[in-house]
């Protein structure tokens, strides 16, 4: 990635930078707007009177905040980056620009109508996949629109080979499509109203084979793009090995897809299906800790960047949080383990650390180079940005071990039994045991959402500055 | 993967595309697809039935309410869900549950086996005040489920769809729908729901079917749990 500086700065007026303003503000709006969604549902937990009616009862409002935050904070940070990477890395400008906007108008229309119809209590109940069938619709439309910009700006592309986050586009691309259109696929009964296609165990494994690659292709593959390109330009420094990352690239790609089934062990699936995603779940230690052990071997003799750059602190910690989730998920897949902590808070605590820790981290870290980037300016405060980083961290690991210690506790408690063989405890006791845990979790989400304020407020003053800067160079000439 | 081929990839995209689609497809096709054609994917229980259409809109009301996000519908073979649930869940059990219910979370307990455990009127009082019976509970109230009329005019067309993908109801259950949901109210049809939950394998002899998960070490024999009631359960 050695280009000449001069050549770059010409270029970079060719490419088309509506699409990462556009999305920052909607990925700030929607990302803000999902950890209230979240914080509430903590309280309600805690606080049950704080179910408002029908329309703000929790069984409505969850979803609204897994899709809120997957759909509406994270695929708007993945699109404005993506829009930003895919054209300075293939050297050509965005194939379709105007397609690019109405992209964006689409897809905030998409989750506008998400937010809308989840309170009315339109809902699938599939996970990640609770949109009723004309949203669902519309997500298409808005995947095909964003996958016409990114394969056709790869297609045309000036340059001899693709990096490896090209790859990890055209791989989220695809993944997404074919995982979206199966896992959804229903005959509708009325306008908000239609049935899955399949029934009951098949169902259960179909929604699992998506649901485990929403893990895959939604919070994983994109963040990786966004890693490889991000994290050399921010420390500076060369990626250790671009054949690790191919090699991690296939393995990662090919495994991903058998591993589904692990969210579904001890169920009446079939037990080899249940054997195979557990094989698979361990076989994936090995891709993941190719792209961690490639960004810690990047870091090489500079390790001192920890200290001396805001932007290595995040990145660093952000591919850390990956390798200790994707060490973690494979011990999950383990029936023994599986059988203490499924269906707890457990998993909640490490679904955050993959939300929080790797997902909004990468992303959020991406925007504190892109946006002085296009705006010609410098970070309104670097020491803000530290305050950000050390909210989320905090709120992060006050969540994250919060959730597994309430998890094995519920675990435990539901499995002991009283030397005759009875149960020890009802599950009412459980609920009693777990109020303290619930309170500490809403206490780290509230430290989180501040810290994502505190990166809004940031972002903002610097697109402020370099708006100010820019209306009085254009006022000079 | 020699360089030659890896130059290929890295400086092809029409074929690095149809490559990564390829790989993506292969472990789907295998774990995902295959299975709907393989037998003991789904052992069918001669005792279960379609739902009823109360019963039917009992179940959307549960989706519509998103207790899925609290409640599973899986008994585990294991022994202290045997003793706590009841009988652990069969395959078959779920052969008209479009889509499978079977919820990730249990911020509640499971309600597999729900149907008969209660009387309606406990249930009544249970989903318009939680906390009136269990004081600790977190569940959210449903009062306002109480006296509201069921919408049951699409029933027909729901029934429709279901018997599309592959629900066997007949013409006539379909045209006698409509005059089951007069008079009745949301709290009426989700209670219908809950009652009839776990409880169609009643008269289906264990061996039949015990098929899919094999019973480990640490569980109890499906017989014993038979004899153990759920109101001792818990
Ligand atoms: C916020 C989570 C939550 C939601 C949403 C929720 N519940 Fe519950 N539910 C609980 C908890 C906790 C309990 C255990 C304490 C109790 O009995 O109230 C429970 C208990 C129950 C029980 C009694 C189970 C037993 O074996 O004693 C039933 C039946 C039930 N819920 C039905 C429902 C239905 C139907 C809905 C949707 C309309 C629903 N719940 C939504 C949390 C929830
Ligand atoms: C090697 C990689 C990984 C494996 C094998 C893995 C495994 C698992 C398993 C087994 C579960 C289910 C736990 C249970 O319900 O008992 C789970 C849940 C989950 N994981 Fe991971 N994990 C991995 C990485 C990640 C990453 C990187 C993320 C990023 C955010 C993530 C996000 C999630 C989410 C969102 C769920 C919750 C699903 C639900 O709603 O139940 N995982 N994971």
């Amino acid at each position: 990635m050695k280009m000449n500086k001069k050549h770059e700065v010409t270029m970079e007026e060719r490419y088309d930078s509506w699409p990462v303003k556009a999305y920052t503000y909607s990925m700030i709006i929607w990302g803000i707007a999902s950890l209230l969604y979240g914080i509430l549902i903590s309280l309600q937990l805690v606080y049950p009177e704080w179910n408002f009616g029908e329309w703000f009862s929790y069984g409505r409002l969850r979803p609204i905040h897994t899709n809120g935050g997957a759909f509406g904070f994270g695929l708007s940070g993945i699109f404005a980056l993506s829009y930003y990477m895919v054209p300075r890395l293939t050297k050509s400008p965005l194939f379709l620009p105007g397609i690019a906007k109405l992209n964006f108008w689409i897809y905030n229309f998409t989750i506008a109508a998400a937010v809308i119809t989840l309170h009315l209590g339109f809902s699938t109940t599939k996970e990640y996949a609770e949109l009723e069938w004309p949203i669902d619709l519309l997500v298409v439309i808005v995947w095909v629109l964003w996958a016409l910009n990114m394969v056709g700006t790869i297609l045309t592309k000036k340059v001899d080979k693709m990096y490896v986050s090209l790859w990890y586009i055209i791989a989220t691309v695809l993944g997404v499509a074919v995982l979206y259109i199966f896992n959804n696929l229903a005959v509708p009964a009325s306008l908000f109203k239609s049935y899955s296609l399949y029934a009951g165990v098949n169902d259960a494994n179909v929604q699992w084979w998506y649901g485990h690659n929403a893990v895959a292709f939604v919070f994983t593959t994109p963040i990786l793009a966004i890693f490889f390109y991000f994290f050399p330009k921010v420390t500076n420094l060369p990626l250790y090995s671009h054949r690790l990352s191919i090699v991690a690239f296939w393995s990662l790609v090919f495994m991903y897809l058998w591993t589904g089934a692990h969210h579904l062990i001890w169920t009446p699936v079939p037990d080899w299906i249940q054997t195979v995603a557990i094989a698979f779940s361990l076989m994936l230690i090995a891709p993941s800790w190719g792209s961690v052990i490639n960004g810690y071997m990047t870091m090489g003799n500079n390790w001192e960047q920890m200290k001396t750059n805001y932007l290595a602190k995040f990145f660093i910690m952000g591919i850390t949080f990956y390798g200790l989730q994707t060490l973690q998920g494979p011990s999950q897949a383990i029936r023994s383990i599986s059988s203490l902590i499924h269906y707890t808070d457990w998993v909640p605590g490490h679904v955050h650390m993959g939300t929080m820790g790797w997902f909004a981290m990468t992303i959020m870290a991406s925007f504190y180079y892109v946006i002085p980037k296009i705006y010609k300016t410098e970070l309104y405060s670097v020491k803000l940005a530290n305050t950000h980083f050390w909210l989320v961290f905090t709120g992060q690991i006050i969540y994250s071990i919060s959730m597994w210690i309430a998890g094995i506790m519920q675990g435990a408690m539901w499995k002991a039994t009283n030397p005759d063989g009875s149960l020890k405890y009802t599950f009412q006791d459980s609920i009693t045991a777990s109020y303290p845990y619930w309170d500490l979790r809403a206490l780290g989400g509230v430290i989180f959402l501040a810290g994502a304020l505190v990166f809004a407020y940031n972002i903002f003053k610097t697109i402020q500055k370099g708006s100010n800067a820019s209306a009085k160079t254009e006022g000079a000439v | 993967m020699s360089d030659q081929q890896v130059n290929t990839l890295e400086r092809k995209p029409v074929i690095l595309i149809i490559v990564t689609l390829v790989v993506i497809l292969i472990g789907s096709v295998v774990t995902a697809l295959l299975p709907f054609f393989m037998e003991g994917m789904e052992v069918k229980i001669d005792t279960v039935r379609p739902y009823t259409a109360l019963e039917l809109e009992g179940r959307d009301l549960y989706m519509r309410e998103g207790c899925n996000n609290c409640h599973t519908q899986t008994v585990r073979p294991l022994r202290d869900e045997v003793l706590r649930y009841g009988e652990f869940s069969k395959s078959g059990e779920f052969a008209y549950d479009h889509p499978f219910l079977w919820g990730s979370k249990r911020t509640g307990p499971d309600l597999a086996r729900i149907g008969g455990k209660y009387p309606d009127s406990w249930h009544v009082q249970h989903m318009v005040d939680p906390r009136s019976i269990v004081p600790q509970s977190n569940m959210p109230s449903y009062a306002f489920m109480a006296d509201r009329p069921l919408d049951g005019s699409t029933i027909q067309s729901k029934m429709e769809a279901l018997r599309t993908v592959g629900v066997p109801y007949t013409d006539e259950e379909i045209a006698a729908a409509p005059a089951t949901l007069t008079g009745k109210t949301e709290m009426d049809a989700i209670i219908a729901y809950l009652q009839v939950l776990g409880t169609m394998i009643n008269k289906a002899p264990v061996e039949t079917v015990t098929d899919s998960t094999a019973v480990a070490d640490s569980t109890a024999a499906p017989a014993d749990s038979a004899a153990v009631t759920p109101a001792e359960a818990r």
